[in-house]
């Protein structure tokens, strides 16, 4: 049984204003994460990754679907046993310098964690605790302890975080645009951390818009498009060897230093993509498969799960899954 | 030469004194020359960048002059500078995602502005149009409100704005940062053809991503910590950089296909100095593995080879 199972996970929002539209955010998105095991969900703006990290979380309520912990639904777990799921399950988000109180001094994430958690833990312990965390996250505990958060780099304060989720007993991360914000020359401290963290046993859905980024780290890649999986496979083989269109569109509109692109964005870029030639360009999930939902009208659900189905998933060769294109 | 920056310093006024991020910068840009300025968060770029149009009211000219198409911009003067805005110099600002009046239909918006810089409307509409198609969108976006665009469209509609009076110089500050990849190769190659049809003469683009400048620059220019360390073209920028921090942070970049089991990449150890107290001699010496006595001493950016200036001390001893 695998650590994390992600179950025919579905999401829809409604829109605020009078239209009331209903927009699938995900549509029924199956996978599954083990011990160890890096999955990056790959996706751009409006994919709805940012979405299903949050509901990893218990942040968000899905629509339809299950999110099972070990085999526990926790969509079912009451107060006590949610506060058990989070010492397992922690989640680090893109933007650090937002994630501390600029008045209090960074290491009060410390404290605020062992008011909930370490009561109990006499303070010796828990120093002792601290600093391994620091320790494995590569922090000098001396730069980084009794500072407000102006004073430390985005990496520092990233890098914290993340400590900050190791001194529970996590066994999944759930990291949203981790390095995004971060310089180059920080960037990848942090992610060789994830890798390490990886190889001590950690579970990571590392969810980003940056291919070469994902590929670096990850053992399995999920690709998203408009909420539905587009390709999913081992990381090699997704990369290597692209089935799906927009995959490699993607692929192809990477920066990369030492390849210029080749051709033209408008050429290799389907216009229905929106982002090419395509005049109406616009969120892809306004476009169209979004469901305006006729005020007092029963029909608005058997609308709405009709823009839910995804594209059907095809095995192209072992464990690598590719979806039928849909636009 | 279209543009020429002689020895500018821009500080910023603080509580604990100035700050300076652009500590006397020397550089010149070609007619129809894209150039990348890139660096860390604060290194100083976007002071660059902003200076050459704008200063802020926290911001203050120490010193240096720049010229433009052989005359001089008063760029101290900000009603001296008025009539070069957006006729000669033009920015797109960073987030530019968000620089437009969400109040404002995009027609309104784009007439007022213009209506600031002393040119009719009408006289510009058939020109905006054609370069709206241009751009991959259609009329209508004239009529809408700046969120019922995507990021992507907004980004389009800033870059048509800012170059409508045919700019000779245009700042693009991080025009591609917060797009998806395909959108941002999309934008990018706009500003190519925009050079190309001679919408605007020369450019700048500012950026942390030296990936997206190898995709478009001509020239790469490399900031640290207020000073100038590398400028080249960009394939020698990419293939031979000769500053020991251009080739730490291009071994820093993770290439497409590169995996953590394979290859394992380095970040570079430390982080940039304060700029409110800068260390004296070369500013990059802490964190340098090459670093040795001479770099307390500041070094010069000298060309060392045709075209290629580089501001360390090692290289220009090898070159001698």
């Amino acid at each position: 049984m695998s650590m994390l199972r992600i179950d025919q996970v579905s999401k829809l929002y409604r829109s605020s204003g009078l239209s009331g539209g209903l927009t699938p955010a995900l549509r029924q998105v199956s996978f599954d994460i083990d011990e160890g095991e890096v999955v990056t969900l790959i996706g751009e703006s409006g994919s709805g990754k940012t979405t299903l990290g949050k509901i990893v979380l218990s942040l968000l309520p899905a629509s339809s679907g299950r999110i099972l912990f070990e085999g526990n639904d926790i969509s079912a777990f009451g107060r006590t046993q949610l506060r058990d799921y989070y010492r397992q399950v922690q989640g680090v988000f893109q933007d650090p310098f937002s994630s501390y109180n600029p008045i209090y001094k960074a290491d009060r994430v410390f404290e605020l964690l062992r008011n909930v958690y370490f009561r109990n833990l006499p303070q010796a312990a828990w120093d002792a605790k601290i600093e391994a965390a620091l320790h494995a996250v590569t922090l000098n505990p001396g730069d980084v302890l009794n500072k407000y958060p102006h004073q430390l780099s985005g990496g520092q304060q990233q890098r914290l975080l993340i400590a900050r989720a190791l001194l529970l007993n996590v066994k999944l991360l759930v990291a949203d645009e981790v390095i995004s914000m971060l310089d180059a020359s920080t960037r990848v401290d942090v992610l060789n951390l994830l890798v390490s963290l990886k190889r001590a046993g950690l579970g990571i859905l590392f969810i980003t818009h940056d291919l070469s980024l994902g590929n670096y780290v990850s053992d399995r890649t999920v690709i998203l498009r408009y909420g539905a999986i587009a390709e999913m496979g081992p990381t090699v083989r997704v990369f290597g060897n692209p089935q799906h269109p927009y995959t490699k569109m993607l692929l192809a509109a990477v920066p990369q230093l030492h390849k210029k692109w080749q051709g033209r964005a408008a050429d290799v870029i389907p216009a229905s993509n929106g982002s090419g030639a395509s005049p109406a360009a616009g969120p892809a999930l306004a476009r169209g498969r979004r469901v305006r939902r006729p005020v007092g009208s029963a029909g608005a659900v058997d609308a709405a799960a009709v823009a839910l189905r995804p594209p059907a998933l095809a095995e192209c060769e072992p464990g690598h899954f590719v979806a039928e294109d849909e636009l | 030469m279209s543009v020429k920056v002689e020895n500018l310093s821009i500080a910023y006024r603080m509580l604990a004194g100035d700050v300076c991020p652009v500590d006397r910068v020397s550089f010149s840009i070609a007619d129809g020359e894209i150039m990348g300025l890139a660096g860390e968060s604060g290194c100083g770029k976007s002071t660059l960048g902003n200076s050459l149009i704008y200063l802020e009211g926290r911001m203050r000219h120490l010193g240096g002059r720049v010229e433009l198409d052989g005359r001089e911009l008063p760029i101290a003067d900000d009603r001296a500078m008025r009539p070069y805005r957006m006729k000669e110099v033009s920015l797109v600002p960073q987030y530019a995602m968000s620089a437009l009046n969400p109040t404002r239909k995009i027609r309104r918006l784009i007439a007022d502005l213009l209506k600031c810089h002393g040119v009719r409307y009408e006289a510009v509409e058939e020109e905006m149009k054609r370069r709206i198609a241009l751009v991959g969108l259609k009329d209508d976006v004239l009529e809408t409100y700046p969120f019922e665009l995507s990021g992507g469209m907004r980004q389009r509609v800033t870059l048509v704005l800012s170059t409508l009076l045919n700019p000779s110089l245009l700042i693009a500050d991080e025009v591609t940062s917060a797009l998806d990849v395909s959108t941002q190769r999309a934008v990018a190659e706009l500003l190519i053809e925009f050079r190309e049809r001679g919408f605007v003469k020369s450019l700048i683009a500012i950026t942390h991503d030296l990936s997206i400048l190898a995709q478009i620059a001509d020239t790469i220019l490399v900031m640290y910590a207020g000073r100038l360390a590398e400028k080249a073209d960009s394939d020698t920028i990419v293939n031979v950089p000769l500053h020991p921090y251009t080739q730490l942070l291009l071994a820093s970049l993770p290439a497409v296909g590169m995996r953590h089991d394979e290859v394992e990449l380095t970040g570079i150890p430390g982080r940039p100095p304060s700029l409110s107290n800068p260390p004296a001699g070369c500013r990059f010496a802490d964190r340098c593995p090459f670093a040795f006595d001479r770099c307390r001493d500041e070094p010069p950016f000298e060309e060392v080879r045709p075209g290629h200036f580089v501001a360390c001390w090692k290289v220009g001893q090898e070159a001698a």
